[in-house]
Protein backbone atom coordinates (compact mmCIF):
# COMPACT_ATOMS: atom_id res chain seq x y z
CA UNK A 1 0.00 0.00 0.00
CA UNK A 2 2.78 2.40 0.89
CA UNK A 3 4.34 1.65 -2.52
CA UNK A 4 1.15 2.74 -4.18
CA UNK A 5 0.99 5.88 -2.09
CA UNK A 6 4.58 6.81 -3.00
CA UNK A 7 3.83 6.30 -6.67
CA UNK A 8 1.33 9.15 -6.29
CA UNK A 9 3.23 11.36 -3.83
CA UNK A 10 6.51 11.26 -5.81
CA UNK A 11 5.12 12.44 -9.16
CA UNK A 12 2.71 14.78 -7.33
CA UNK A 13 5.64 16.49 -5.65
CA UNK A 14 7.48 16.93 -8.97
CA UNK A 15 4.38 18.43 -10.56
CA UNK A 16 3.85 20.73 -7.58
CA UNK A 17 7.42 22.06 -7.93
CA UNK A 18 6.97 22.50 -11.66
CA UNK A 19 3.65 24.33 -11.25
CA UNK A 20 4.88 26.62 -8.48
CA UNK A 21 8.03 27.48 -10.44
CA UNK A 22 5.89 28.20 -13.49
CA UNK A 23 3.28 30.27 -11.66
CA UNK A 24 5.51 32.11 -9.17
CA UNK A 25 8.66 32.36 -11.35
CA UNK A 26 8.54 36.09 -12.10
CA UNK A 27 8.08 36.94 -8.39
CA UNK A 28 10.91 34.78 -7.05
CA UNK A 29 13.55 37.46 -7.62
CA UNK A 30 15.39 35.40 -10.25
CA UNK A 31 17.99 36.83 -12.59
CA UNK A 32 17.83 34.64 -15.71
CA UNK A 33 19.53 37.21 -17.94
CA UNK A 34 22.25 38.51 -15.61
CA UNK A 35 25.64 37.74 -17.10
CA UNK A 36 28.59 36.84 -14.87
CA UNK A 37 31.51 36.78 -17.32
CA UNK A 38 34.10 35.20 -14.97
CA UNK A 39 31.73 32.28 -14.32
CA UNK A 40 31.06 31.20 -17.92
CA UNK A 41 30.43 27.41 -18.15
CA UNK A 42 31.20 26.99 -14.43
CA UNK A 43 29.81 23.75 -12.99
CA UNK A 44 27.46 23.37 -10.03
CA UNK A 45 28.78 24.78 -6.75
CA UNK A 46 27.53 25.91 -3.34
CA UNK A 47 27.01 29.45 -4.60
CA UNK A 48 25.15 28.47 -7.77
CA UNK A 49 23.63 25.03 -7.30
CA UNK A 50 23.28 24.27 -11.02
CA UNK A 51 26.21 26.22 -12.38
CA UNK A 52 26.39 28.73 -15.23
CA UNK A 53 25.76 28.54 -18.98
CA UNK A 54 27.85 29.58 -21.99
CA UNK A 55 27.00 33.26 -21.47
CA UNK A 56 27.58 33.16 -17.72
CA UNK A 57 23.88 33.10 -16.77
CA UNK A 58 22.75 31.12 -13.70
CA UNK A 59 21.29 27.81 -14.89
CA UNK A 60 18.98 27.37 -11.88
CA UNK A 61 17.22 30.68 -12.56
CA UNK A 62 16.77 29.85 -16.23
CA UNK A 63 15.54 26.36 -15.40
CA UNK A 64 12.84 27.69 -13.05
CA UNK A 65 11.65 30.24 -15.60
CA UNK A 66 11.79 27.63 -18.36
CA UNK A 67 9.06 25.82 -16.43
CA UNK A 68 6.86 28.86 -17.06
CA UNK A 69 7.40 28.68 -20.82
CA UNK A 70 6.43 25.01 -20.95
CA UNK A 71 3.33 25.51 -18.80
CA UNK A 72 2.21 28.61 -20.73
CA UNK A 73 2.48 26.85 -24.08
CA UNK A 74 0.85 23.63 -22.84
CA UNK A 75 -2.11 25.42 -21.21
CA UNK A 76 -2.78 27.70 -24.17
CA UNK A 77 -2.54 24.90 -26.73
CA UNK A 78 -4.75 22.59 -24.64
CA UNK A 79 -7.47 25.22 -24.22
CA UNK A 80 -7.48 26.25 -27.88
CA UNK A 81 -7.43 22.74 -29.30
CA UNK A 82 -9.93 21.44 -26.74
CA UNK A 83 -12.52 24.13 -27.54
CA UNK A 84 -11.91 24.04 -31.28
CA UNK A 85 -11.79 20.24 -31.49
CA UNK A 86 -14.89 19.70 -29.36
CA UNK A 87 -16.86 22.25 -31.37
CA UNK A 88 -15.85 20.78 -34.72
CA UNK A 89 -16.36 17.18 -33.61
CA UNK A 90 -19.73 17.78 -31.97
CA UNK A 91 -21.08 19.83 -34.89
CA UNK A 92 -19.84 17.20 -37.34
CA UNK A 93 -21.59 14.34 -35.57
CA UNK A 94 -24.73 16.35 -34.83
CA UNK A 95 -25.47 17.52 -38.37
CA UNK A 96 -24.16 14.41 -40.12
CA UNK A 97 -24.48 14.18 -43.90
CA UNK A 98 -22.18 16.23 -46.09
CA UNK A 99 -20.85 18.39 -43.21
CA UNK A 100 -19.81 15.27 -41.35
CA UNK A 101 -18.19 13.70 -44.37
CA UNK A 102 -16.16 16.82 -45.14
CA UNK A 103 -15.00 17.14 -41.54
CA UNK A 104 -14.09 13.45 -41.29
CA UNK A 105 -11.94 13.79 -44.41
CA UNK A 106 -10.36 16.95 -42.97
CA UNK A 107 -9.51 15.04 -39.78
CA UNK A 108 -8.02 12.22 -41.88
CA UNK A 109 -5.87 14.70 -43.80
CA UNK A 110 -4.48 16.23 -40.60
CA UNK A 111 -3.83 12.76 -39.19
CA UNK A 112 -1.84 11.96 -42.33
CA UNK A 113 0.99 14.16 -41.07
CA UNK A 114 3.20 12.42 -38.55
CA UNK A 115 2.70 14.22 -35.20
CA UNK A 116 5.46 16.75 -34.71
CA UNK A 117 6.17 17.13 -38.45
CA UNK A 118 3.28 19.50 -39.21
CA UNK A 119 4.12 21.54 -36.10
CA UNK A 120 7.75 21.84 -37.26
CA UNK A 121 6.73 23.01 -40.73
CA UNK A 122 4.07 25.41 -39.44
CA UNK A 123 6.24 27.07 -36.83
CA UNK A 124 9.08 27.16 -39.35
CA UNK A 125 6.94 29.03 -41.85
CA UNK A 126 5.17 31.28 -39.33
CA UNK A 127 8.51 32.23 -37.78
CA UNK A 128 9.73 31.69 -34.21
CA UNK A 129 8.00 33.09 -31.13
CA UNK A 130 5.72 31.95 -28.32
CA UNK A 131 2.43 32.75 -30.05
CA UNK A 132 3.45 31.03 -33.28
CA UNK A 133 4.43 27.91 -31.33
CA UNK A 134 0.96 27.95 -29.76
CA UNK A 135 -0.70 28.37 -33.18
CA UNK A 136 1.38 25.58 -34.74
CA UNK A 137 0.74 23.10 -31.93
CA UNK A 138 -2.99 23.95 -31.79
CA UNK A 139 -3.28 23.32 -35.54
CA UNK A 140 -2.03 19.79 -34.85
CA UNK A 141 -3.75 19.33 -31.48
CA UNK A 142 -7.44 19.94 -32.31
CA UNK A 143 -7.67 16.77 -34.42
CA UNK A 144 -7.54 14.27 -31.55
CA UNK A 145 -10.23 16.08 -29.57
CA UNK A 146 -12.42 16.47 -32.66
CA UNK A 147 -12.27 12.73 -33.30
CA UNK A 148 -13.13 11.90 -29.70
CA UNK A 149 -15.91 14.50 -29.47
CA UNK A 150 -17.41 13.26 -32.74
CA UNK A 151 -17.48 9.65 -31.58
CA UNK A 152 -19.01 10.64 -28.24
CA UNK A 153 -21.65 12.88 -29.82
CA UNK A 154 -22.63 10.16 -32.28
CA UNK A 155 -23.54 7.85 -29.41
CA UNK A 156 -25.12 10.63 -27.30
CA UNK A 157 -27.35 11.58 -30.23
CA UNK A 158 -29.18 8.27 -29.85
CA UNK A 159 -29.79 8.59 -26.13
CA UNK A 160 -33.26 9.07 -24.72
CA UNK A 161 -32.73 12.43 -23.03
CA UNK A 162 -31.41 13.99 -26.25
CA UNK A 163 -34.27 12.58 -28.31
CA UNK A 164 -36.74 13.80 -25.71
CA UNK A 165 -35.27 17.30 -25.92
CA UNK A 166 -35.54 17.14 -29.71
CA UNK A 167 -39.16 16.02 -29.49
CA UNK A 168 -39.91 18.90 -27.14
CA UNK A 169 -38.70 21.23 -29.87
CA UNK A 170 -35.52 22.49 -28.19
CA UNK A 171 -33.18 24.42 -30.52
CA UNK A 172 -29.94 22.79 -31.73
CA UNK A 173 -27.59 25.15 -29.84
CA UNK A 174 -29.63 24.59 -26.70
CA UNK A 175 -29.44 20.80 -26.99
CA UNK A 176 -25.71 20.88 -27.73
CA UNK A 177 -25.04 23.26 -24.86
CA UNK A 178 -27.20 21.66 -22.16
CA UNK A 179 -27.71 18.04 -23.17
CA UNK A 180 -24.63 16.98 -25.14
CA UNK A 181 -21.67 19.09 -23.99
CA UNK A 182 -21.91 18.30 -20.25
CA UNK A 183 -21.65 14.58 -21.02
CA UNK A 184 -18.84 15.04 -23.56
CA UNK A 185 -16.66 16.92 -21.18
CA UNK A 186 -15.22 14.22 -18.88
CA UNK A 187 -13.42 11.95 -21.40
CA UNK A 188 -12.12 15.01 -23.23
CA UNK A 189 -10.64 16.52 -20.10
CA UNK A 190 -9.02 13.19 -19.19
CA UNK A 191 -7.53 13.06 -22.71
CA UNK A 192 -6.30 16.64 -22.30
CA UNK A 193 -4.51 15.80 -19.06
CA UNK A 194 -2.50 13.15 -20.90
CA UNK A 195 -1.92 15.63 -23.73
CA UNK A 196 0.06 17.97 -21.47
CA UNK A 197 3.04 15.57 -21.40
CA UNK A 198 3.18 15.44 -25.20
CA UNK A 199 2.89 19.21 -25.48
CA UNK A 200 5.75 19.83 -23.04
CA UNK A 201 7.98 17.61 -25.20
CA UNK A 202 6.70 19.25 -28.38
CA UNK A 203 7.39 22.79 -27.16
CA UNK A 204 10.88 21.81 -26.02
CA UNK A 205 11.41 20.00 -29.34
CA UNK A 206 10.51 23.07 -31.38
CA UNK A 207 12.73 25.24 -29.20
CA UNK A 208 15.51 22.65 -29.57
CA UNK A 209 15.27 23.07 -33.35
CA UNK A 210 15.40 26.86 -32.93
CA UNK A 211 11.78 27.23 -34.01
CA UNK A 212 10.31 27.93 -30.57
CA UNK A 213 10.53 30.84 -28.16
CA UNK A 214 13.19 33.42 -28.90
CA UNK A 215 16.19 34.27 -26.73
CA UNK A 216 16.56 35.48 -24.08
CA UNK A 217 13.29 33.82 -22.94
CA UNK A 218 14.40 30.56 -21.31
CA UNK A 219 12.97 27.28 -22.58
CA UNK A 220 14.22 23.83 -21.59
CA UNK A 221 14.46 22.93 -25.27
CA UNK A 222 16.65 25.88 -26.25
CA UNK A 223 18.78 25.44 -23.12
CA UNK A 224 19.47 21.87 -24.25
CA UNK A 225 20.25 23.07 -27.76
CA UNK A 226 22.72 25.69 -26.51
CA UNK A 227 24.25 23.12 -24.15
CA UNK A 228 25.05 20.52 -26.81
CA UNK A 229 27.84 22.75 -28.15
CA UNK A 230 29.69 22.61 -24.80
CA UNK A 231 28.96 19.02 -23.86
CA UNK A 232 32.55 17.93 -23.25
CA UNK A 233 33.53 20.84 -20.97
CA UNK A 234 30.16 21.57 -19.34
CA UNK A 235 27.92 18.47 -19.43
CA UNK A 236 25.62 19.98 -16.79
CA UNK A 237 24.20 22.27 -19.51
CA UNK A 238 22.71 19.22 -21.24
CA UNK A 239 22.01 17.01 -18.23
CA UNK A 240 20.09 19.52 -16.12
CA UNK A 241 17.35 20.82 -18.49
CA UNK A 242 16.83 17.34 -19.97
CA UNK A 243 16.43 15.84 -16.53
CA UNK A 244 13.85 18.47 -15.57
CA UNK A 245 11.96 17.75 -18.77
CA UNK A 246 12.00 14.00 -18.19
CA UNK A 247 10.97 14.32 -14.55
CA UNK A 248 7.89 16.41 -15.35
CA UNK A 249 6.84 14.27 -18.31
CA UNK A 250 7.40 11.06 -16.34
CA UNK A 251 5.37 12.45 -13.43
CA UNK A 252 2.44 13.31 -15.71
CA UNK A 253 2.60 9.90 -17.38
CA UNK A 254 2.73 8.11 -14.01
CA UNK A 255 -0.24 10.01 -12.62
CA UNK A 256 -2.06 9.56 -15.94
CA UNK A 257 -1.57 5.80 -15.69
CA UNK A 258 -2.92 5.82 -12.13
CA UNK A 259 -5.90 7.90 -13.24
CA UNK A 260 -6.59 5.56 -16.15
CA UNK A 261 -6.35 2.48 -13.88
CA UNK A 262 -8.67 4.18 -11.41
CA UNK A 263 -11.25 5.01 -14.09
CA UNK A 264 -10.94 1.52 -15.59
CA UNK A 265 -11.63 -0.08 -12.22
CA UNK A 266 -14.71 2.06 -11.79
CA UNK A 267 -16.00 1.21 -15.24
CA UNK A 268 -15.37 -2.51 -15.02
CA UNK A 269 -16.75 -2.96 -11.50
CA UNK A 270 -20.34 -3.87 -12.54
CA UNK A 271 -19.02 -6.38 -15.07
CA UNK A 272 -16.64 -7.94 -12.54
CA UNK A 273 -19.49 -8.22 -10.05
CA UNK A 274 -21.69 -9.90 -12.65
CA UNK A 275 -18.89 -12.31 -13.51
CA UNK A 276 -18.33 -13.30 -9.90
CA UNK A 277 -21.98 -14.19 -9.53
CA UNK A 278 -21.98 -16.73 -12.35
CA UNK B 1 -12.50 -8.11 -51.59
CA UNK B 2 -12.76 -5.94 -54.71
CA UNK B 3 -15.28 -3.64 -53.05
CA UNK B 4 -13.04 -3.35 -50.00
CA UNK B 5 -10.04 -2.54 -52.20
CA UNK B 6 -12.00 0.07 -54.15
CA UNK B 7 -13.35 1.80 -51.05
CA UNK B 8 -9.84 1.90 -49.55
CA UNK B 9 -8.45 3.27 -52.82
CA UNK B 10 -11.02 6.07 -52.94
CA UNK B 11 -10.54 7.13 -49.32
CA UNK B 12 -6.75 7.03 -49.73
CA UNK B 13 -7.00 9.20 -52.85
CA UNK B 14 -9.14 11.74 -50.99
CA UNK B 15 -6.58 11.90 -48.17
CA UNK B 16 -3.69 12.20 -50.65
CA UNK B 17 -5.45 15.07 -52.42
CA UNK B 18 -6.08 16.71 -49.05
CA UNK B 19 -2.44 16.36 -48.03
CA UNK B 20 -1.28 17.87 -51.33
CA UNK B 21 -3.69 20.79 -50.88
CA UNK B 22 -2.60 21.44 -47.31
CA UNK B 23 1.07 21.35 -48.29
CA UNK B 24 0.29 23.65 -51.23
CA UNK B 25 -1.40 26.13 -48.87
CA UNK B 26 1.60 26.10 -46.47
CA UNK B 27 3.49 28.71 -48.46
CA UNK B 28 0.54 31.10 -48.12
CA UNK B 29 0.85 30.89 -44.34
CA UNK B 30 4.15 32.77 -44.40
CA UNK B 31 3.36 36.12 -42.80
CA UNK B 32 3.61 39.02 -45.25
CA UNK B 33 4.99 38.44 -48.71
CA UNK B 34 6.66 35.01 -49.06
CA UNK B 35 8.77 36.33 -51.93
CA UNK B 36 10.18 39.09 -49.72
CA UNK B 37 10.84 36.61 -46.91
CA UNK B 38 12.66 34.24 -49.27
CA UNK B 39 14.77 36.82 -51.09
CA UNK B 40 15.34 39.30 -48.29
CA UNK B 41 14.52 43.01 -48.29
CA UNK B 42 17.42 44.08 -50.43
CA UNK B 43 16.33 42.07 -53.47
CA UNK B 44 15.87 43.81 -56.81
CA UNK B 45 12.25 44.34 -57.92
CA UNK B 46 12.99 42.45 -61.16
CA UNK B 47 14.29 39.43 -59.21
CA UNK B 48 11.18 39.47 -57.06
CA UNK B 49 8.91 39.61 -60.08
CA UNK B 50 10.86 36.77 -61.70
CA UNK B 51 10.57 34.51 -58.63
CA UNK B 52 6.92 35.42 -58.19
CA UNK B 53 6.31 34.37 -61.74
CA UNK B 54 8.46 31.23 -61.48
CA UNK B 55 6.53 30.08 -58.41
CA UNK B 56 3.25 31.14 -60.00
CA UNK B 57 2.38 33.34 -57.01
CA UNK B 58 1.02 36.07 -59.34
CA UNK B 59 -1.80 33.77 -60.47
CA UNK B 60 -5.21 33.30 -58.80
CA UNK B 61 -5.17 30.67 -56.03
CA UNK B 62 -7.16 28.05 -57.94
CA UNK B 63 -4.87 28.39 -60.95
CA UNK B 64 -1.84 27.99 -58.69
CA UNK B 65 -3.32 24.87 -57.15
CA UNK B 66 -4.10 23.30 -60.54
CA UNK B 67 -0.57 24.10 -61.70
CA UNK B 68 0.91 22.60 -58.51
CA UNK B 69 -1.08 19.37 -58.80
CA UNK B 70 -0.32 19.16 -62.52
CA UNK B 71 3.40 19.46 -61.89
CA UNK B 72 3.28 16.86 -59.12
CA UNK B 73 1.53 14.42 -61.44
CA UNK B 74 4.48 14.76 -63.80
CA UNK B 75 6.86 14.06 -60.92
CA UNK B 76 8.09 17.65 -60.95
CA UNK B 77 8.68 19.01 -57.44
CA UNK B 78 10.11 22.35 -58.61
CA UNK B 79 13.51 23.94 -58.11
CA UNK B 80 15.40 24.61 -54.90
CA UNK B 81 15.85 28.35 -54.36
CA UNK B 82 19.11 27.77 -52.53
CA UNK B 83 21.00 25.31 -54.70
CA UNK B 84 19.07 25.90 -57.98
CA UNK B 85 18.84 22.13 -58.41
CA UNK B 86 15.67 20.19 -59.19
CA UNK B 87 14.16 19.23 -55.82
CA UNK B 88 13.49 15.67 -56.93
CA UNK B 89 17.23 15.07 -57.45
CA UNK B 90 18.02 16.76 -54.13
CA UNK B 91 15.58 14.59 -52.19
CA UNK B 92 16.54 11.41 -54.01
CA UNK B 93 20.05 11.87 -52.61
CA UNK B 94 18.67 12.25 -49.08
CA UNK B 95 16.12 9.41 -49.03
CA UNK B 96 18.56 6.49 -48.50
CA UNK B 97 19.89 7.94 -45.22
CA UNK B 98 16.39 8.29 -43.77
CA UNK B 99 15.42 4.78 -44.90
CA UNK B 100 18.60 3.38 -43.28
CA UNK B 101 17.85 5.18 -40.03
CA UNK B 102 14.19 4.13 -40.02
CA UNK B 103 14.97 0.46 -40.69
CA UNK B 104 17.76 0.32 -38.10
CA UNK B 105 15.53 1.96 -35.47
CA UNK B 106 12.72 -0.41 -36.31
CA UNK B 107 15.12 -3.31 -35.83
CA UNK B 108 16.21 -1.95 -32.45
CA UNK B 109 12.60 -1.36 -31.41
CA UNK B 110 11.25 -4.75 -32.45
CA UNK B 111 14.15 -6.74 -31.04
CA UNK B 112 13.76 -5.01 -27.68
CA UNK B 113 9.97 -4.78 -27.54
CA UNK B 114 9.03 -8.28 -28.64
CA UNK B 115 10.93 -10.24 -25.95
CA UNK B 116 10.27 -7.58 -23.30
CA UNK B 117 6.53 -7.33 -24.00
CA UNK B 118 6.12 -11.12 -24.22
CA UNK B 119 8.00 -11.64 -20.97
CA UNK B 120 5.79 -9.08 -19.26
CA UNK B 121 2.60 -10.65 -20.60
CA UNK B 122 3.60 -14.22 -19.77
CA UNK B 123 4.60 -13.30 -16.23
CA UNK B 124 1.94 -10.70 -15.55
CA UNK B 125 2.38 -8.79 -12.28
CA UNK B 126 5.80 -10.37 -11.68
CA UNK B 127 9.04 -8.48 -11.19
CA UNK B 128 9.71 -8.96 -14.93
CA UNK B 129 6.43 -7.30 -15.77
CA UNK B 130 7.11 -4.34 -13.48
CA UNK B 131 10.64 -3.90 -14.82
CA UNK B 132 9.46 -4.05 -18.44
CA UNK B 133 6.65 -1.58 -17.86
CA UNK B 134 8.94 0.78 -15.94
CA UNK B 135 11.27 0.74 -18.92
CA UNK B 136 8.30 1.48 -21.19
CA UNK B 137 7.19 4.41 -19.05
CA UNK B 138 10.68 5.92 -18.84
CA UNK B 139 11.25 5.26 -22.55
CA UNK B 140 8.25 7.34 -23.60
CA UNK B 141 9.18 10.11 -21.16
CA UNK B 142 12.73 10.68 -22.39
CA UNK B 143 12.65 12.98 -25.43
CA UNK B 144 14.90 12.19 -28.41
CA UNK B 145 16.70 15.51 -28.02
CA UNK B 146 17.89 14.54 -24.56
CA UNK B 147 18.56 10.86 -25.20
CA UNK B 148 20.68 11.67 -28.29
CA UNK B 149 23.05 14.13 -26.60
CA UNK B 150 23.34 11.84 -23.54
CA UNK B 151 24.35 8.90 -25.74
CA UNK B 152 26.89 11.12 -27.51
CA UNK B 153 28.24 12.25 -24.15
CA UNK B 154 28.73 8.69 -22.84
CA UNK B 155 29.66 6.64 -25.87
CA UNK B 156 31.46 9.20 -28.02
CA UNK B 157 32.95 11.84 -25.76
CA UNK B 158 33.68 9.93 -22.56
CA UNK B 159 34.24 6.37 -23.80
CA UNK B 160 35.28 7.24 -27.35
CA UNK B 161 33.68 4.10 -28.78
CA UNK B 162 31.43 5.62 -31.43
CA UNK B 163 31.51 8.64 -33.75
CA UNK B 164 29.75 11.79 -32.51
CA UNK B 165 27.80 12.42 -35.69
CA UNK B 166 27.87 12.21 -39.45
CA UNK B 167 27.19 9.48 -41.97
CA UNK B 168 30.65 8.35 -43.10
CA UNK B 169 31.15 4.99 -41.39
CA UNK B 170 28.71 2.18 -40.54
CA UNK B 171 29.27 2.76 -36.81
CA UNK B 172 27.71 6.22 -37.17
CA UNK B 173 24.34 4.54 -37.48
CA UNK B 174 24.43 3.03 -33.97
CA UNK B 175 23.66 6.06 -31.82
CA UNK B 176 20.92 7.59 -34.02
CA UNK B 177 19.23 4.18 -34.30
CA UNK B 178 19.39 3.71 -30.52
CA UNK B 179 17.99 7.21 -29.93
CA UNK B 180 15.06 6.73 -32.27
CA UNK B 181 14.59 3.04 -31.54
CA UNK B 182 14.38 3.22 -27.74
CA UNK B 183 11.30 5.43 -27.61
CA UNK B 184 9.60 3.26 -30.21
CA UNK B 185 10.61 0.12 -28.29
CA UNK B 186 8.94 1.57 -25.19
CA UNK B 187 5.65 2.19 -27.03
CA UNK B 188 5.77 -1.18 -28.75
CA UNK B 189 6.61 -3.18 -25.60
CA UNK B 190 3.41 -1.91 -24.01
CA UNK B 191 1.40 -2.85 -27.06
CA UNK B 192 2.99 -6.30 -27.38
CA UNK B 193 2.10 -6.92 -23.74
CA UNK B 194 -1.51 -5.74 -24.12
CA UNK B 195 -2.09 -7.64 -27.38
CA UNK B 196 -0.53 -10.84 -26.04
CA UNK B 197 -2.58 -10.63 -22.82
CA UNK B 198 -5.71 -10.33 -24.99
CA UNK B 199 -4.76 -13.34 -27.07
CA UNK B 200 -3.72 -15.43 -24.05
CA UNK B 201 -7.23 -15.17 -22.60
CA UNK B 202 -8.77 -16.68 -25.78
CA UNK B 203 -10.45 -20.08 -25.75
CA UNK B 204 -8.07 -21.63 -28.29
CA UNK B 205 -5.14 -20.97 -25.97
CA UNK B 206 -6.90 -22.82 -23.20
CA UNK B 207 -7.64 -25.64 -25.64
CA UNK B 208 -4.00 -25.79 -26.72
CA UNK B 209 -2.93 -25.93 -23.09
CA UNK B 210 -5.55 -28.57 -22.29
CA UNK B 211 -4.22 -30.68 -25.15
CA UNK B 212 -0.99 -30.81 -23.19
CA UNK B 213 1.13 -28.64 -25.50
CA UNK B 214 4.27 -27.24 -23.94
CA UNK B 215 4.13 -23.63 -22.82
CA UNK B 216 6.71 -22.82 -25.48
CA UNK B 217 4.60 -24.30 -28.27
CA UNK B 218 1.50 -22.48 -27.06
CA UNK B 219 3.26 -19.13 -27.01
CA UNK B 220 5.17 -19.52 -30.26
CA UNK B 221 2.59 -21.24 -32.46
CA UNK B 222 -0.71 -20.06 -31.03
CA UNK B 223 -0.30 -16.84 -29.12
CA UNK B 224 2.41 -14.89 -30.96
CA UNK B 225 1.04 -15.92 -34.34
CA UNK B 226 -2.37 -14.52 -33.58
CA UNK B 227 -0.93 -11.45 -31.93
CA UNK B 228 1.16 -10.72 -35.04
CA UNK B 229 -1.72 -9.23 -37.05
CA UNK B 230 -2.77 -6.45 -34.69
CA UNK B 231 0.90 -5.78 -33.96
CA UNK B 232 1.65 -5.18 -37.63
CA UNK B 233 -1.15 -2.62 -37.81
CA UNK B 234 0.17 -0.90 -34.71
CA UNK B 235 3.62 -0.86 -36.23
CA UNK B 236 2.19 0.83 -39.35
CA UNK B 237 0.58 3.51 -37.21
CA UNK B 238 3.79 4.01 -35.25
CA UNK B 239 5.62 4.78 -38.49
CA UNK B 240 4.34 8.34 -37.99
CA UNK B 241 6.09 8.59 -34.62
CA UNK B 242 9.19 7.15 -36.24
CA UNK B 243 9.22 9.63 -39.14
CA UNK B 244 8.47 12.58 -36.85
CA UNK B 245 11.20 11.53 -34.41
CA UNK B 246 13.60 11.03 -37.30
CA UNK B 247 13.50 14.80 -38.02
CA UNK B 248 14.89 15.67 -34.58
CA UNK B 249 17.25 12.68 -34.46
CA UNK B 250 18.74 13.59 -37.85
CA UNK B 251 19.39 17.13 -36.61
CA UNK B 252 21.13 15.90 -33.43
CA UNK B 253 23.47 13.58 -35.33
CA UNK B 254 23.85 15.66 -38.53
CA UNK B 255 22.40 12.65 -40.35
CA UNK B 256 21.85 13.74 -43.97
CA UNK B 257 18.28 12.50 -44.45
CA UNK B 258 14.90 14.04 -45.24
CA UNK B 259 14.36 15.46 -41.75
CA UNK B 260 17.72 17.19 -41.82
CA UNK B 261 16.87 18.62 -45.24
CA UNK B 262 13.49 19.82 -43.93
CA UNK B 263 14.91 21.81 -41.01
CA UNK B 264 17.87 23.04 -43.08
CA UNK B 265 15.45 24.33 -45.73
CA UNK B 266 13.27 26.02 -43.10
CA UNK B 267 16.35 27.88 -41.86
CA UNK B 268 17.31 28.84 -45.43
CA UNK B 269 13.71 29.88 -46.21
CA UNK B 270 13.82 27.51 -49.16
CA UNK B 271 10.06 26.94 -49.03
CA UNK B 272 9.63 24.76 -52.14
CA UNK B 273 12.02 22.22 -50.57
CA UNK B 274 10.11 22.41 -47.26
CA UNK B 275 6.89 21.64 -49.13
CA UNK B 276 8.47 18.73 -51.01
CA UNK B 277 9.86 17.17 -47.80
CA UNK B 278 6.49 17.46 -46.07
CA UNK B 279 4.79 15.88 -49.05
CA UNK B 280 7.22 13.01 -49.31
CA UNK B 281 7.18 12.14 -45.59
CA UNK B 282 3.41 12.37 -45.11
CA UNK B 283 2.57 10.52 -48.34
CA UNK B 284 4.90 7.70 -47.31
CA UNK B 285 3.02 7.50 -44.03
CA UNK B 286 -0.40 7.52 -45.75
CA UNK B 287 0.56 4.89 -48.29
CA UNK B 288 2.17 2.55 -45.76
CA UNK B 289 -0.95 2.74 -43.60
CA UNK B 290 -3.24 2.14 -46.56
CA UNK B 291 -1.11 -0.87 -47.49
CA UNK B 292 -1.24 -2.25 -43.92
CA UNK B 293 -5.01 -1.80 -43.98
CA UNK B 294 -5.35 -3.73 -47.22
CA UNK B 295 -3.06 -6.55 -46.05
CA UNK B 296 -4.99 -6.77 -42.82
CA UNK B 297 -8.30 -6.89 -44.70
CA UNK B 298 -6.93 -9.55 -47.00
CA UNK B 299 -5.80 -11.71 -44.08
CA UNK B 300 -8.80 -11.11 -41.84
CA UNK B 301 -12.20 -11.22 -43.57
CA UNK B 302 -13.94 -9.67 -40.54
CA UNK B 303 -12.24 -6.35 -41.32
CA UNK B 304 -13.18 -6.08 -44.97
CA UNK B 305 -16.79 -7.13 -44.42
CA UNK B 306 -17.56 -4.71 -41.60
Amino acid sequence: MSGLRWSIIGPGLILAIWLSAALLGPWLGLHPNDIALPRILEGPSWAAWLGYDDLGRALADRLLLGARTSLLVALQVISISLVLGTLIGAVSAWFGGLTDRIIVHLIDVFLAFPGILLAIALSGLLGPGLSNVVIALSCVGWVGYARLARAQTLSLKQQAHVRAALALGASTPRILRWHVLPLLWTPLVVEATFGVAGLIIAEAGLSFLGLGVQPPTPSWGSMLRDGTAYMLIAPHLVIVPGFALMAVVLAINLLGDRLRDYLDVKMSRPRAAAASQT
Amino acid sequence: MLRFLLSRLVSTLVVVLGVVTLVFLLIHLVPGDPIEVMLGESAQPTDRAALRQALGLDQPLLQQWLHYVGQLLQGDLGMSLHSREPISALLAARIPATVQLALASLLVAVSVALPLGSLAALHKDSAWDHAAMSFALIGVSVPHFWMGPLLILFFSLWLGWLPVSGHEEPLSLVLPALTLGTALAAILARMVRATLLDVLSEDYIRTARAKGLSAQAVVLHHALRNAALPLITILGLQLGTLLGGAVITEIIFAWPGLGYTLVESIQRRDYPVVQACMLLISLTYVLVNAATDVVYGWLDPRIRLS
